[in-house]
């Protein structure tokens, strides 16, 4: 009887391994052969060929001048993502803090969260083009500065800069931190919480040693959702910075508008396996498994 | 707040204008049910090209005069270029770009368009077919349309030398494109590319961000500048790539752009809210922020214009009924109608003298002649776009294409061109 079960558990994991396997594994593996192809401005050919990741290094050397592209251009992406993933976790603990622990009634709570979702009532470009008026030079935030005399002139660095990409992508991303924190929050026994207040410990002890130790597989899911959200998005990049900033994704996508398809499978290859390194050092610190 | 006074009326006559624009595609299943056009048995044609050149009036009026249907499919430049090369099937007929034929020539995807099908062939402007406007010669740097007008053969993957019967692209538009600029908040006349980096203009000027195109705006600049003359600006070598470049990371460092602009409606929101001042832009671009009732001008320069022009052609794989009505619906477009429809955007149509048919004196003399308006001018969908007394910028026909200093293109060096346009947007 148990290889009977057995045998139709793995019929009923088959049809979701087909899709994953179908439209996941098989155009990755596609993606990883095609980055060693040889290619023209108009045809790409079946080769062997290290010449697209060596064309990704070019001007890497010690002791070059300055950082290479490649390099300047990681750099760039990952210090969007630890500023915005540190933004992100503060907030967002917060935020599911507040939910959870001090709002009582459940119709309020989940009132609350929707509020948290509004930023995706819009579409990304839409949301986009409504910083402009925000953030502008004639925007409402510099106008408001600027009446109320505390600057003289509009601030430039409000639109089309760093501040701009990290606010921007706050914005979108601390719902991802949220709901996996509200869900860790939530399965916390309350009789956790009055056990150690009985025992006299104080809100920032109590918040110290059992709330956030039982929010590791939370942080940790989070996490995950917000690098490699932050690690791929060139659009947030692209609008917010002006097009001026660097990112891993504008690259791959210029790659392939100008039809260079190896060498965007390459700069792929390359993104996933340096994502897939970040979240392997997570897992590490926290199992998530055993978390969940 | 004068700017957001404005941006918010525009979204609402934005609103109103697709309300419009739904009632019209409303309007449409009513003319189904003509009996005439019941017999014909309408063939459908799928459309593929940007959305600059697509209209929804032209296929109304190529249904009613032609009974073929227009199903538009509407990508971005490069997609055009991506779809050619990778989904020929997709498409019964494309409008692409001349400068891209270098890549879609060699991919064998597309057939040459036979000459003798062409009833209007012999009446298409000398602008495209010779390089010439009114017998004099035009700038000939880049990817000049008459330079990859015919292939060998209906199925060569080369260019031909010499005239033959079989051609790449029957041209729908073309253009001189230079700098917008708001003339309200400059106040001085602008007269040269190098413009576009002079420190006044810092924090407040923008570069397409499309390699190909951007490089040739930056070549201008250069030249303008006088840090280096060069052979071709439409095919530069490693050396002038590297200079061109170089010159450009000089004043990004220095804070000269405010942002860079890869989507047609970026640059229309940067100039509106004020956030440049002086950038590249397209002709339609320039209309669209007028159209929001604040000034910008297309500033003719003193080094010419980048000219671009995009034309018809067919995928390898059309046949049968499908073939015979792309050829009806291409003689439908040089016949007129829509010519005038495209004149009365900015554009310049393929053949000239029967869009003069279907256009006012006053229209064509605003237009074509570069003559003052004697009457408002009118947008093709009937908003107002110049008062009477305006007159157009860079004048009459001959004088915009005229001024033409080089052509759209795709560089024999053009991997290493878009590597190095990565380095100037990641420095």
């Amino acid at each position: 009887m148990g290889t009977a079960a057995h045998r139709s558990i793995w019929w009923l994991a088959s049809p979701l391994a087909a899709v994953l396997l179908l439209f996941f594994a098989v155009p990755l593996v596609l993606i990883g052969v095609v980055s060693f192809w040889s290619y023209t401005g108009y045809s790409i050919t079946p080769a062997f060929e290290l010449r697209n990741y060596a064309g990704i290094f070019d001007g890497c050397r010690v002791g070059g001048a300055g950082p290479c592209v490649v390099l300047s251009t990681y750099l760039s992406t990952l210090f969007f993502c630890v500023v915005v993933w540190a933004i992100t976790l503060v907030l967002g603990f917060c935020i599911a803090y507040f939910l959870v622990f001090e709002v009582r009634s459940s119709r309020m709570r989940i009132g609350l969260g929707i509020l948290c979702t509004i930023p995706f009532w819009t579409s990304n470009v839409i949301r986009m083009i409504s910083w402009i008026p925000l953030l502008g030079r004639n925007g409402m935030v510099n106008l408001a500065l600027m009446q109320l005399h505390l600057i003289n002139h509009p601030l430039e660095w409000l639109l089309y800069s760093r501040f701009a990409v990290a606010v921007a992508m706050v914005h979108i991303n601390t719902v991802f931190m949220i709901v996996p924190l509200i869900n860790s929050m939530a399965r916390i026994s309350p009789s956790l919480i009055e056990a150690a207040r009985d025992a006299g410990a104080s809100w920032w002890q109590t918040l110290r040693n059992i709330i956030i130790p039982l929010c590791r597989g939370g942080i940790a899911i989070g996490s995950i959702f917000v690098i490699t959200v932050v690690m791929g998005d060139y659009i947030t990049v692209g609008l917010m910075g002006g097009e001026q900033i660097a990112s891993v994704g504008k690259t791959i996508q210029t790659q392939i508008d100008a039809l260079q398809f190896p060498i965007a499978a390459a700069s792929a290859v390359l993104l996933l396996a340096f994502v897939m390194l970040m979240i392997l050092a997570l897992i590490r610190i926290v199992d998530i498994r055993e978390e969940l | 707040m004068p700017n957001n006074k404005a941006v918010s009326g525009v979204s609402r006559r934005k609103l109103l204008k697709s309300a419009a624009m739904i009632a019209g595609a409303a309007a449409i299943p009513e003319v189904i049910y003509a009996p005439a056009i019941l017999a014909a048995e309408p063939i459908t044609l799928r459309y593929l090209s940007t959305a600059t050149n697509q209209a929804p009036a032209i296929a109304e009026q190529a249904f009613k005069d032609t009974g073929i249907k227009i199903e538009y499919v509407t990508v971005t430049t490069d997609d055009v270029t991506k779809r050619i090369v990778t989904q020929p099937d997709s498409f019964d007929l494309v409008d692409t770009e001349y400068f891209s034929l270098r890549n879609l020539v060699p991919s064998g995807n597309l057939k040459g368009m036979d000459a003798k099908k062409v009833k209007l062939f012999d009446k298409i402007t000398t602008v495209i077919t010779k390089g010439e406007v009114n017998g004099k010669k035009i700038g000939d740097q880049g990817t000049s349309p008459h330079k990859v007008l015919y292939l060998e053969g209906e199925h060569s993957k080369k260019f031909a030398k010499s005239p033959t019967e079989w051609l790449t692209l029957i041209p729908t538009t073309y253009n001189a494109d230079t700098l917008g600029i708001r003339p309200d908040l400059i106040g001085r006349p602008i007269t040269s590319w190098a413009e576009l980096v002079n420190p006044q203009f810092k924090g407040k000027a923008s570069i397409i961000n499309i390699p190909s195109i951007g490089i040739m705006d930056a070549a201008m600049v250069t030249e303008a500048l006088g840090i280096h003359k060069y052979g071709d600006k439409g095919n530069m070598t490693k050396a002038e790539i590297d200079l061109t470049i170089a010159n450009l990371i000089k004043y990004k460092k220095a804070g000269q752009f405010r942002a860079l602009w890869t989507d047609f409606n970026q640059s229309v929101n940067l100039m509106a809210s004020g956030e440049t001042e002086i950038q590249s832009m397209w002709s339609p671009a320039v209309t669209a922020v007028r159209l929001k009732g604040i000034p910008c001008v297309f500033q003719p320069l003193k080094e010419g214009a980048r000219g671009w022009a995009s034309g018809f052609a067919l995928p390898r794989t059309l046949t049968g009924k499908k073939l015979d009505a792309a050829y009806e619906f291409v003689n439908w477009f040089l016949s007129g109608w829509a010519g005038a429809y495209l004149n009365r955007q900015g554009y310049y149509s393929a053949v000239l003298e029967t869009a003069k048919t279907h256009m006012e004196p006053y229209e064509w003399a605003y237009w074509m002649e570069g003559k003052a308006a004697t009457q408002d001018i009118h947008g093709p969908d009937g908003g107002l776009l110049e008062k009477k007394g305006t007159v157009r910028d860079g004048g009459s026909y001959e004088t915009r294409m005229a001024a033409v200093a080089c052509w759209n293109s795709i560089m024999d060096e053009n991997e290493y061109m878009v590597k190095k346009w990565n380095e100037f947007v990641a420095a």
